[in-house]
């Protein structure tokens, strides 16, 4: 049966003000149940106020043999993290 | 099954105060306070037996997703039945405690519906079971949140969120299957039509219930019948299925009558507590 229902990915967000997260996926007919399916699999001990699933074969990925140049030069550009600031103790999701 | 209890000498005088005829019907309650916790035990029974049911299906359903989404269901209806069963503990205020009414009492002492002791049956017969009950469960809270009793009023307020969805989770299914395939589209018919025969006794009411209703504690559920078929009539319109015609209603839960199904539903629910009085976990 599983066979037949396309694979969903699943994104939850935590509380408000955080952003959506990738958490795992799940096999639905249709987008209405795959919510219905990532509320049952995936929030069951409370671990989100709102749900997107989107179809896995609508997710376009880099290649793993483009790794190199894509994340390579980064690699050397410490100048790019933020680090040189103090942040206040009341800011908690930077 | 369970053996029988030992028949305590109250037993005996509150089977001779009993007025009626039947043997096996209960003893007429009459106390306004035994028809409270008469009341708390068929809302309680209901939700318990269901949730028993849809819990046979751990390890059994055809996915894992399905899986989680009918042991959540049946956790949330053992939820309310703790609540509920808890609350008819204490008004009757015989030291019990809802797990010794849920786990220490026999088969005709039980007072739920017919529907909800039936077999699983089939995905899509487990389906239509849990659309009407949960459409008739949904109407019912909805009401029981306005009870005069506000324990009552405050347990269906926390389990109306659960039940209705619970609800838009088993219609949506009867849309699937019924409008799916056509071995779905045949299986979605017959479950609806297995259960047809036991929803008129969602809605019937006795003496008891109405005694409670009329003092704005119990709801009057003959009063929920037109918003049920109405709901109804429009998800299976959209599952392009015809409602179920089927000539007899079958009733007698309320009382005791109950199937065969329901004492070995209740041989492997009360077991283990039987087994072993003192095991906790």
């Amino acid at each position: 049966m599983s066979h037949d229902w396309p694979l969903w990915e699943v994104f939850i967000r935590a509380r408000g003000g955080l952003s959506h997260k990738h958490v795992g996926s799940v096999h639905a007919p249709d987008s209405d149940l795959a919510v219905r399916h990532a509320r049952d699999v995936y929030t069951r001990r409370m671990e989100g106020v709102s749900l997107w699933v989107v179809k896995s074969t609508d997710i376009s990925a880099s290649d793993p043999d483009d790794s190199g140049p894509l994340f390579a030069p980064a690699e050397d550009k410490v100048y790019r993290h933020p680090t040189f600031y103090d942040i206040p103790d009341v800011l908690k999701h930077i | 099954m369970p053996s029988l209890p030992t028949i305590q000498p109250g037993d005996v005088a509150e089977a001779d105060r009993a007025s009626h005829a039947g043997a096996f019907d209960a003893p007429a309650v009459e106390a306004h306070r035994d028809a409270i916790v008469e009341y708390c035990i068929r809302l309680g029974d209901d939700s318990l037996i269901l949730g028993q049911r849809l819990c046979e299906w751990c390890g059994h359903a055809p996915v894992l997703e399905v899986e989680l989404s009918l042991a959540n269901l049946g956790l949330d209806l053992i939820g309310q039945a703790t609540f509920l069963l808890d609350l008819a503990g204490e008004l009757e205020g015989r030291g019990r405690d809802g797990d010794a009414i849920a786990f220490h009492r026999d088969v005709l002492a039980f007072r739920n519906c017919l529907m909800v002791e039936q077999p699983n049956g089939d995905f899509a017969q487990t389906i239509a079971r849990q659309f009407l009950f949960s459409t008739y469960q949904l109407a019912l809270f909805e009401a029981l949140t306005r009870s005069v009793e506000p324990r009552l009023a405050e347990i269906a307020a926390k389990a109306v969120k659960e039940v209705r969805y619970h609800a838009e989770l088993a219609a949506q299914w009867v849309v699937r299957l019924g409008d799916g395939t056509d071995e779905s589209r045949e299986r979605m018919i017959d479950g609806l039509d297995w259960f047809w025969r036991f929803v008129d006794e969602l809605f019937q009411m006795d003496p008891i219930e109405q005694a409670l209703a009329d003092r704005g504690i119990a709801v009057d559920k003959a009063a929920l019948r037109g918003g049920f078929d109405a709901t109804i009539a429009k998800v299976l319109d959209e599952a392009t299925i015809s409602l179920p015609v089927y000539p007899r209603a079958v009733v007698g839960g309320r009382k005791g009558h109950h199937s065969e199904h329901l004492g070995h539903l209740l041989a492997v629910m009360q077991y283990l507590p039987r087994t072993y009085p003192d095991a906790s976990w």
